[in-house]
């Protein structure tokens, strides 16, 4: 039988807008399933603040299956809370104890104003992307998809890049508020790929100055691949940097030619 | 008057598309920038379609209520997407991929379209490979291919077990390279609440900002409605929380028909309900079958762990039922099953609402290293749910919706009954008849907005070039405003005691008893004699806290809850009028001796499509005769 945790408080940031300065509230859960889930507990409080005539807690969610990338939180300082690749949405109250205090804040980055609540805008990661996180290639003129062979371990490589999904945990974990885990990840997908090589250093530049504009500087903390849902490797970032050195010669024509 | 004219072009069944294209009006490419196309969604279908029109030249205006165009529900798609490639020489065609999907669908399907679809999926595989998309390889190199349930070839092709999410991605890339190029312009976080119809053509669309509340009209030439299904009217589905029906719902009320909406999927292996704070479902593939095997207790007062169980106290429920097929026989028959075994009490798990999915004969015969790496990932999803770990208890499963066959009724070019207003991917009923086989999702949305909007809706606006069309100052637009936000306030103003969310569950609750796995009549009759109180009783005591000036989820819920009863009064009638059962749809009183479906073709080889009266319960029933011309009508049988 599923076992219930008793008397959980919990610190939520409570902010009405961008423009409020926001401040944490204490709520209590008298009694929870262990069985449900981070979100869940959320929910049954949101239906116990509606019930009281106030204004239910604001937070970002959709798939609960950990692949929309959608949820978020900083629960007791850690981004998507205590266990290890694993995103909120997946995350079950049978990893708390009854009579804990959970502290549950909006992710922390200047890059990632907050909207309301514990909702953030994470738009500055979809102009890394507009910028360069593509393949050029209209639709009707692709050739036969076996007509390139795809190493089997580079495919597989690409593909451990590609299962970043965007939540900004890496962002919310950096003390630099520095993007590059979620920037490089997408760079690797598609430089590791020979469709992607036409637009390999125009990409990893136009990405990489584009993520600058919005976040800070990475200082190699590795707080980003700790955090990460899906366990993204740092590596991949060493491969970006390596890759964006590269461009900013060869995509110099004069110095490329000499 | 709905009129429902199909559309379909003249010619063998393997020409049709062909001929459509050879006689379709075309845009010329300076002109195409007169025109101003909307695509609400950003899913597989959404962001296809918006990225190829802007590539046309098209301007185009996408709307997605999420914070990114990447986090539409496509993403969670795990298992595969079909291709009649025929890579691995094992038989596979277009017309075995078309005749399949038909015959999976069983027999309700539109054969025009179906065609149209497997001959397009080869296109989508290079097209998401060009993207970038890192499909499964073999070692040397070329793609790999699995087998899915209802085919007997190798046609589908996968990125681990996130297909979906690689495949929207790939979509999404292509959408934000647009957007970065200033071709396309993103409205996140926006909803649309109304669809405005003018002189008999859609004009356009009503949005609300969900930060601001605000609520604002967009012109445009056509506008297409991406908006996915509507499995939520459950309650609980493996949909993601925010997916909902308002958009095609609100098109419905505008004039759209709306059809088949009984033929709902659901899903036999998901992880069960585990208490009633549980917020949705989360499916487990339906590969897991392969080797695991389903059982229950014989005894319904069973007290022991399932390791202390001896053989001869277990029920194999499925291997004594379906001897040949066994274990992987399909989702409906297996899914039916698990419910009929649940019912008579023999159900697992603290709330006896599950059945198990047994790996230990695999381990022992395989040994737990194959196991692990046929479905590590899968088992630790499950232990992260569940809690247990699947090496040494078994999985509990049981059925959840999981897909909507049903949606807005379109023509051979996608077109709603309300011209100008198109509705792609599962939005729309088209192509996979009472039931969908697996992994034809996600090539639905794809060929939808790839390979088939671009060309239709070129076709629909030619001949309105240099024709002047309604702004939003006309005063349709501004009484669309006006009853949108009399809509949402008049949430705000009930004042009552109970939550959206309350009212959803109990909505949910009853839809699932009787219009769920299995529909009775009588069944029927009492969900349609429960809906019409419970959704007055929402409408005078709903609760709605905070404000419409903000970011207000709560209200949201309301929104599309509303939207949920309205529909859910229409799935009731719509099944209740089936007087047959087929594929999704199951009415315990249409079954032949062994417990398959047994469809009626002289009476219901038809489409049921349905418009709007201003009142679900008194919707008036229209019909598009199905005709099969290639494929002949025969009993879907697996054995």
């Amino acid at each position: 039988m599923s076992n219930h945790l008793t008397n959980l408080t919990l610190k939520v940031w409570r902010q009405s807008g961008p423009n409020d300065g926001g401040h944490f509230e204490s709520y209590r859960i008298d009694s929870i399933s262990d069985e449900a889930s981070f979100l869940e507990m959320l929910d049954v409080l949101n239906e116990k603040l509606i019930g009281d005539g106030k204004e239910a807690v604001v937070f970002d969610h959709d798939c609960r299956e950990g692949i929309c990338g959608t949820c978020s939180l900083m629960i007791d300082g850690q981004a998507h809370g205590p266990q290890r690749g694993t995103a909120t949405c997946q995350l079950h109250m049978r990893k708390f104890q009854s009579n804990q205090e959970i502290v549950i804040e909006p992710w922390r980055a200047t890059a990632f104003p907050i909207v309301k609540d514990l909702m953030v805008d994470r738009s500055a990661f979809d102009r890394i992307v507009e910028a360069g996180g593509f393949i050029t290639a209209p639709t009707g003129g692709a050739p036969d998809a076996n007509l390139i062979p795809i190493a089997k371990p580079v495919a597989d490589a690409s593909m451990d890049a590609a299962e970043c999904i965007g939540c900004g945990a890496c962002v919310a974990a950096c003390p630099n508020g520095a993007a590059n885990l979620f920037t490089s990840a997408k760079v690797a997908h598609l430089n590791l790929l020979p469709q992607g090589q036409a637009e390999r250093w125009s990409r990893v530049e136009a990405m990489v100055e584009t993520m600058d504009e919005h976040f800070g500087s990475c200082t190699n903390h590795g707080e980003c691949e700790a955090a990460c849902p899906k366990s993204i490797s740092i590596d991949f970032i060493a491969m970006m940097h390596k890759d964006y050195r590269k461009a900013k010669f060869k995509n110099r024509r004069l110095i490329a030619q000499i | 008057m709905v009129e429902l004219n199909a559309k379909i072009p003249a010619g063998d069944i393997a020409e049709k598309w062909d001929n459509y294209k050879s006689d379709m009006k075309l845009v010329n490419p300076n002109n195409k920038r007169k025109f101003k196309v909307i695509v609400v969604g950003s899913g597989l279908a959404g962001a296809s379609a918006a990225a190829t029109l802007a590539e046309l030249g098209y301007q185009v205006d996408v709307f997605t209520f999420h914070d990114s165009p990447r986090r539409a529900h496509s993403i969670a798609a795990q298992g595969g997407i079909n291709a009649a490639k025929n890579y691995h020489g094992d038989g596979d065609s277009v017309h075995r991929l078309f005749y399949d999907t038909i015959k999976g669908g069983d027999f309700r399907a539109r054969e025009g379209n179906v065609h149209r679809l497997a001959q397009v999926s080869v296109n989508i595989i290079d097209q998401m490979v060009a993207q970038g998309v890192p499909f499964a390889r073999e070692y040397g190199g070329l793609l790999d291919n699995r087998s899915f349930g209802g085919a007997q070839v190798s046609r589908t092709f996968y990125a681990r077990g996130q297909t979906g999410q690689q495949l929207l991605l790939g979509a999404y890339q292509q959408l934000a390279r647009q957007i970065g190029l200033g071709n396309v312009r993103l409205f996140n976080r926006t909803e649309l609440v109304d669809t405005v119809v003018i002189d008999g053509r859609c004009a356009g669309i009503v949005v609300r900002d969900l930060i601001t509340g605000e609520i604002a009209s967009h012109a445009a030439h056509a506008t297409v409605l991406c908006t996915g299904g509507y499995g939520n009217v459950f309650f609980l589905s493996t949909n993601a929380m925010q997916c909902n029906v308002t958009a095609a719902w609100r098109a419905h009320r505008q004039g759209a028909a709306f059809a088949n909406p009984c033929y709902t999927q659901i899903h036999p292996t998901c992880i069960p309900q585990a208490d009633d704070t549980q917020s949705k479902l989360t499916l487990m593939s339906e590969s897991l079958r392969n080797d695991g095997r389903v059982w229950v207790p014989k005894n319904a007062d069973e007290t022991r762990s399932a390791d202390q169980i001896p053989e001869e106290d277990r029920d194999y429920y499925l291997e004594r039922l379906y001897p040949s097929f066994g274990n992987l026989a399909p989702r409906d028959i297996s899914s039916r099953a698990a419910k009929r075994a649940v019912d008579s009490g023999r159900g697992v798990g603290p709330l006896k609402n599950g059945v198990y999915l047994d790996f230990s004969a695999a381990i022992n015969r395989l040994g737990k290293g194959v196991v692990q790496e046929r479905y590590g990932n899968l088992f630790e999803m499950y232990e992260r749910i569940a809690g247990e770990n699947p090496y040494d208890v078994p999985m509990r499963i049981y059925p959840a919706t999981h897909y909507t066959m049903g949606g807005l009724w379109v023509d051979y070019e996608l077109m709603t009954t309300v011209p100008g207003l198109y509705a792609a991917g599962e939005a729309n009923f088209s192509d996979h008849g009472a039931n969908r086989l697996g992994a034809s999702a996600l090539m639905q949305g794809l060929a939808d907005g790839y390979f088939v909007l671009p060309y239709t809706i070129g076709n629909y606006l030619a001949p309105m070039l240099n024709k002047s069309t309604p702004g939003v100052d006309h005063p349709e637009f501004k009484a669309a405003e006006t009853g949108a936000r009399a809509r949402y306030q008049q949430y705000l103003d009930i004042k009552g005691t109970r939550s959206p969310d309350w009212f959803h569950r109990e909505l949910g609750k009853i839809i699932w008893d009787y219009c769920g796995m299995e529909r009775t009549e009588q069944g029927l009759e009492k969900a349609l004699s429960e809906l019409p109180p419970l959704y007055e009783e929402f409408q005078k005591d709903l609760r709605v806290t905070g404000d419409g000036a903000s970011t207000n989820q709560t209200l949201e819920k309301a929104g599309r809850v509303d939207d949920f009863f309205q529909l859910g009064m229409l799935m009731c009638k719509d099944a209740l009028e089936r007087n047959e059962s087929c594929g999704g749809h199951f009415r315990a009183e249409y079954q032949d001796e062994e417990g398959e479906a047994q469809r009626d073709d002289e009476n219901f080889a038809h489409v049921a499509a349905w418009e709007w009266t201003g009142d679900p319960m008194n919707a008036t029933r229209h019909a598009e005769e199905l005709e099969f011309e290639t494929i002949h009508l025969a009993k879907r049988s697996y054995k």
